[in-house]
């Protein structure tokens, strides 16, 4: 199980069409322990995707560091594991070979890469698909192959883009339950992009609630609430409050900050 | 009541040909124009049979050896069609992956891809003189550039996210060219290597009309000079046939190939 540390994160981009520099991360600090699950919390443009791109190892900081398991993230690598926004399944593979994937590049065996796949498969209740092809899955089911192709490669991080946001209200709040019992059985350390103060206040040993660009950390939040949450008891609603009041608070000066540069 | 409908689908399709057919038989028997410059059906057909069979020397020389004369044809389509193939599906998938490789070799090949392959006949016959090679150069040159184009297109046209994940779960990059960006460019590797085999056939046929003795396409344009055009006729038909029975054949592996796609249409609808 892997720490994950990020030290003072700045992130300047070249804004090529306005001919200037657009600050997006400012002096970003985060520490994440062992078998937590936090939860990147914050408006649209607020820089938590490059975040978590960076500790993906898709982006470079301009300034600052991205620890993982104490050591330095230079590039993507099978150390984490990462759900995607879609589901990204090879559309050529059938779900167990998109499964055991990570196997295919080690060059194990048909035969190995499926006996591998099996447990994840029943995992994520996708038992009897095993032969289906990628087109004819619903959104759903997908995501649920993007995640067990992620956990087959048992990584110390798990790194999750908002990974439910195109899926209907009825399966989203199945596939959060399933998230989560299996990563209490599975343990490791999570961290997941939403942009949903439910999704968040659901799944989260910690919340981070970002600020609106230049993206910090305006509140790192503890949840102790007992699982499975309750999204109706008192305790579950007053953290909602706090965190609405603060995202509002945000969204409030992003406008004013777009009406001053008009 | 289906199997009548579908009797009677499959009956509407030939009507069309055969009054076709029938039309033109008449005109030829009627004596309107002079029968050796609209040869009837009926002829074709028999001089057709006695090229392929040998039966009534009504082919004169060529009586019997239609065999011969396909698979001359054929030989040089599959020689040059593959080398064009293998050598297209590389260079464009390099060319589409590495940055360096497009911009070193891309312009080179932009500028000569405008040049049209039979345009190159004179130099063919120069360099390889009269015989196989030069025909094979032309169909390498006419079946190259679709396949070498789609295939680029192909490669960059791969979803960025697929490339992400795999990376993600720690492919290197051989890995990924493999794994990754060659499946996924195929849809597109298989569509030039359609519009290929049809360039093939075109330069096969025409680098056999001036460059070569053999073949289907020396048989029509021999003929042609010996006002045979009951042959000439009869090697057009050959080299339809065979043009469609090799796109048949590209198809069938296509198929075999791309099955994951099957059940999807061009619309995204499953059928």
């Amino acid at each position: 199980m892997a720490s994950i540390e990020l030290n003072n994160i700045v992130k300047i981009y070249a804004d090529r069409k306005r001919g200037r520099e657009l600050l997006t991360l400012d002096h970003v600090s985060l520490s994440v322990q062992s078998n937590e699950f936090l939860c990147l919390l914050g408006p649209s443009g607020c820089g938590k995707s490059t975040l978590l791109n960076m500790i993906a190892g898709f982006e470079t900081a301009t300034a600052g560091e991205v620890l993982v398991g104490g050591r330095p993230v230079t590039a993507p690598g099978a150390d984490r594991g990462m759900v995607f926004q879609q589901a990204t399944l090879m559309p050529w593979l059938p779900v167990w070979d998109n499964v055991a994937f990570s196997l295919k590049l080690r060059a194990r065996s048909a035969a190995e890469r499926r006996a591998a796949a099996q447990p994840f498969i029943d995992m994520v209740k996708l038992t009897g698909f095993e032969n289906h092809y990628p087109a004819e899955l619903s959104g759903g089911m997908a995501q649920r192959v993007g995640i067990a192709r992620a956990l087959l490669l048992n990584p110390g991080v798990i790194l999750m883009d908002e990974p439910f946001a195109a899926l209907d209200a009825q399966t989203k709040i199945e596939m959060q339950e399933e998230l989560v019992s299996i990563w209490q059985r599975h343990q490791g350390t999570v961290v997941f992009v939403t942009h949903s103060v439910d999704e968040a206040l659901v799944l989260g040993t910690q919340i981070a609630v970002m600020t609106h660009r230049p993206g910090r950390i305006r509140e790192l939040i503890r949840l102790d609430l007992p699982r499975p949450r309750d999204s109706t008891s008192p305790e579950f609603n007053e953290i909602k409050r706090h965190i609405l009041a603060l995202i509002r608070e945000e969204s409030a000066l992003a406008r004013a900050d777009l009406a001053s540069a008009a | 009541m289906s199997w009548l409908a579908s009797l009677r689908g499959s009956r509407d399709r030939f009507i069309v040909p055969v009054v076709l057919i029938l039309a033109w038989e008449c005109l030829s028997r009627s004596g309107l124009l002079p029968a050796s410059l609209l040869p009837a059906p009926s002829t074709v057909c028999a001089t057709w049979a006695d090229w392929i069979f040998g039966l009534d020397e009504s082919s004169q020389a060529n009586s019997g050896r239609w065999l011969h004369d396909a698979l001359a044809s054929s030989l040089r389509v599959f020689a040059g069609y593959s080398i064009a193939a293998v050598a297209g599906i590389a260079l464009g998938v390099a060319i589409g992956w590495w940055r360096w490789v497009e911009r070193t070799i891309e312009p080179t090949i932009q500028m000569l891809r405008p040049v049209p392959p039979v345009s190159w006949i004179p130099l063919a016959i120069i360099w390889f003189g009269i015989a196989n090679k030069p025909a094979i150069f032309l169909v390498f040159l006419g079946a190259f550039f679709p396949v070498l184009m789609n295939a680029i297109h192909g490669v960059k046209t791969v979803d960025r996210n697929l490339i992400r994940a795999a990376s993600m779960m720690g492919a290197a990059e051989s890995q990924m060219l493999r794994f990754v960006v060659l499946p996924a460019a195929l849809p597109s590797i298989f569509s030039g290597l359609r519009i290929a085999i049809g360039s093939a056939w075109m330069l096969t046929v025409t680098a056999e009309m001036v460059a070569v003795k053999s073949g289907l396409g020396y048989v029509l344009w021999d003929s042609y000079y010996f006002m045979r055009f009951d042959l000439v006729i009869a090697a057009m038909i050959s080299i339809g046939l065979l043009g469609f029975l090799t796109d048949l054949a590209i198809k069938l592996v296509m198929a075999r190939i791309l099955h994951w796609q099957h059940g999807q249409t061009v619309q995204g609808r499953t059928l």
